[in-house]
């Protein structure tokens, strides 16, 4: 078990250098328990890489990692045992049961066989596919792969869970199922580090984020904190209005960062706190103010907005 | 740097499961399939041609597997034929297939070394070559007895359990080969290709290499005064390369006990010797063993090999 106040996952100056390449460069991390992580990054950023090193999957070129109070590197047993792994694209033996298949990796987890003929009831009720347990994993789709394979991490029972692109392949009503079962693995107090690029997604499991940019994280922190940083605000406010001028009166006022025009009559406006009430009282006087909504700072925006200011920089 | 904890964590649960797929797999029903049709065609065959000279030898029941009868080959050299065919269908997917379906990554996160996997896959591929030799002999063996209503002595027995363990040693050669290309090669066509290829070399060809390479090393096979000595053991030394020169010697001296050398013998080396009488059952297993022995190594030195670059390679696919 990781001590009291010991971070889950901690990851200090982690390299791997692929020949010339350098895949993951310098990657500091620390996840205390019980959170919810996302790592985030186009790809070819280093996520997947970073994860395989913290399993112990890969030798890291440089830097070392502590993954559940031991070290992935020379204790790789030990950190396995406490950590579920969903790679991205997980595959099964489509000629075996589902069962078939979970028992497999049980037995290989050390599980008895009837720890297994629990723990997978159990499992397979909590990612709603109860009623196919006996069916071969030929028949499933894509989503009901990815179920098993959050089903195989939960019958580990693990302290930590890793899931590489969790909703990567999955259509916007089972992500948001998906997400469900995520949030219920910080319930039963899993740490969660998972990895995307389905910013949006998730923003709305994440305690922190780390953005992943060329093998190094560029930014971490809570949503609202980068938003801060990044889009200079944390508050965005859709304006929709109809008059003249009303980008440079928007602009005026004390607290507004940026002005953007989406479209006709439609403003948008971040601000570093809600603005709402002066927005409506400088509009109200002379243009007709038709609508005022409050955005919640989207994590797409911070990342694009991001990536565009490196990009220009460079 | 150490890592801790046993390597041997999960093979039996690899081994378990692996054996359990190659048991019931198709590719495995067609291969023994084959094997068992003419490899029982061939001892039928072997079977009436005994019952025509019956009381020849002393060990009828060892001419179950040497004896031709055309147009069919004898069993040994059937098995020769056939048994790498079949290691090669057990393992030329063993590592690349885990890629191709993506759980290489989603097994080797649960708490086992490569190596588990690695060793578990090829016990596995052994024990159903295993299973399958048993169940052929002990087919070949019933049939023996059924037709020719004559048990198997105790020495015979001895020395068929002796080809079992030779035959199960070459296949195991040839899935080290399989399992080795199947870690070289991400597609399975193109790995059960090549292994495919080293088969064919070494089946068809590499005997008709040998003299050719004796030859530019040791000059001409005849000289003015009878055979050239140096050719011979260079062309011996030749086709001993091949696990399949290996396995038909072994084959030969342990199921023809007449057989006292398995190479160019001298005159002097024979004075005294009464020649056409079998060995003791020991004598010719001392006479093998150095085949035996070359089997069992190329088998372990291949292994080796693929287990290294298994461990080097990355686990991304």
């Amino acid at each position: 078990m990781a001590m009291a106040g010991e971070p889950a996952i901690r990851a200090e100056g982690l390299t791997k250098r692929y020949g010339p390449v350098l895949a993951v460069d310098g990657v500091n991390l620390d996840i205390a328990p019980g959170e919810i992580v996302g790592i985030l990054g186009p790809n070819g950023s280093g996520k997947t890489t970073t994860i395989l090193m913290l399993l112990g999957l890969t030798e890291p070129s440089a830097g070392r990692a502590v993954v559940a109070g031991f070290d992935p590197l020379r204790q790789p047993l030990e950190v396995k045992r406490r950590v579920g792994y969903l790679p991205d694209s997980v595959g099964f033996y489509d000629g075996l049961s589902a069962r078939d298949n979970l028992a497999y990796t049980g037995r290989l987890a050390g599980l008895s066989r009837r720890e297994i003929d629990e723990r997978f009831d159990r499992a397979m009720v909590r990612v709603g596919l109860a009623d196919v347990g006996r069916n071969r994993v030929a028949t499933f789709s894509r989503g009901m792969r990815q179920r098993l394979g959050l089903a195989e991490v939960l019958m580990k029972n693990p302290q930590i869970a890793i899931l590489d692109e969790p909703t990567a392949t999955l259509d916007p009503h089972s992500t948001s199922e998906f997400l469900d079962m995520i949030r219920g693995l910080k319930a039963d107090g899993t740490t969660v580090l998972l990895s995307s690029h389905h910013l949006d997604q998730v923003q709305s499991v994440c305690d922190r984020v780390a953005l992943f940019s060329r093998g190094r994280i560029a930014l971490s922190g809570a949503v609202t904190a980068l938003a801060q940083q990044v889009l200079g605000g944390g508050y965005v406010i859709d304006v929709e209005a109809r008059g003249a001028g009303i980008v440079e009166r928007l602009r005026r006022l004390d607290g507004v960062v940026r002005v953007q025009t989406l479209g006709a009559d439609l403003y948008r406006v971040d601000a570093t706190r809600d603005l709402r009430a002066e927005i409506a009282r400088e509009l109200a006087s002379s243009a007709a103010l038709v609508g005022l909504r409050f955005a919640a700072p989207s994590l797409n925006e911070v990342y694009t907005r991001y990536f565009q200011e490196v990009n220009d920089a460079a | 740097m150490r890592r801790e904890g046993s390597p041997l964590t999960g093979v039996g649960a690899v081994l378990a499961k692996e054996t359990a797929d190659y048991l019931s797999g198709a590719r495995m029903w067609l291969t023994e399939a084959l094997v068992f049709l003419t490899a029982i065609g061939a001892a039928y065959a072997a079977i009436l041609s005994i019952r025509a000279t019956i009381g020849e030898s002393p060990f009828l029941f060892l001419r179950l597997f040497t004896m031709a009868q055309d147009p069919l080959p004898s069993f040994i050299s059937l098995l020769g034929f056939l048994i790498p065919l079949v290691a090669i269908a057990i393992g030329f997917d063993a590592i690349n297939g885990e890629f191709n379906r993506r759980t290489m990554s989603r097994v080797l996160a649960q708490p086992i070394y490569r190596d588990a996997l690695l060793l578990g896959k090829f016990l596995a591929g052994l024990l159903s070559l295993a299973i399958g030799l048993i169940s052929l002999w002990l087919l070949v063996i019933g049939l023996g007895l059924l037709l020719l209503g004559l048990p198997p002595s105790g020495e015979e027995t001895v020395r068929m359990a002796g080809f079992f363990v030779a035959s199960l040693a070459y296949g195991g050669v040839w899935l080290a080969v399989a399992i080795l290309f199947s870690i070289i090669f991400r597609a399975p066509a193109t790995a059960a290709l090549a292994a495919l290829g080293v088969w064919l070399l070494f089946a068809l060809f590499w005997s008709m290499i040998a003299p050719f390479v004796a030859a530019a090393i040791a000059g001409p096979p005849d000289t003015l005064f009878g055979p050239n000595l140096h050719y011979l053991q260079i062309s011996q030394i030749f086709d001993r390369i091949s696990p399949n020169t290996l396995y038909a010697d072994a084959a030969l001296a342990l199921l023809h006990p007449a057989t006292r050398a398995l190479g160019p013998v001298l005159y002097s080396q024979i004075q005294g010797a009464v020649l056409g009488t079998p060995l003791p059952a020991l004598q010719s297993f001392l006479l093998i063993w150095p085949q035996l022995a070359g089997l069992v190594a190329s088998m372990i030195v291949i292994f080796a090999v693929a287990y290294i670059l298994f461990q080097r390679q990355e686990i991304r696919a």
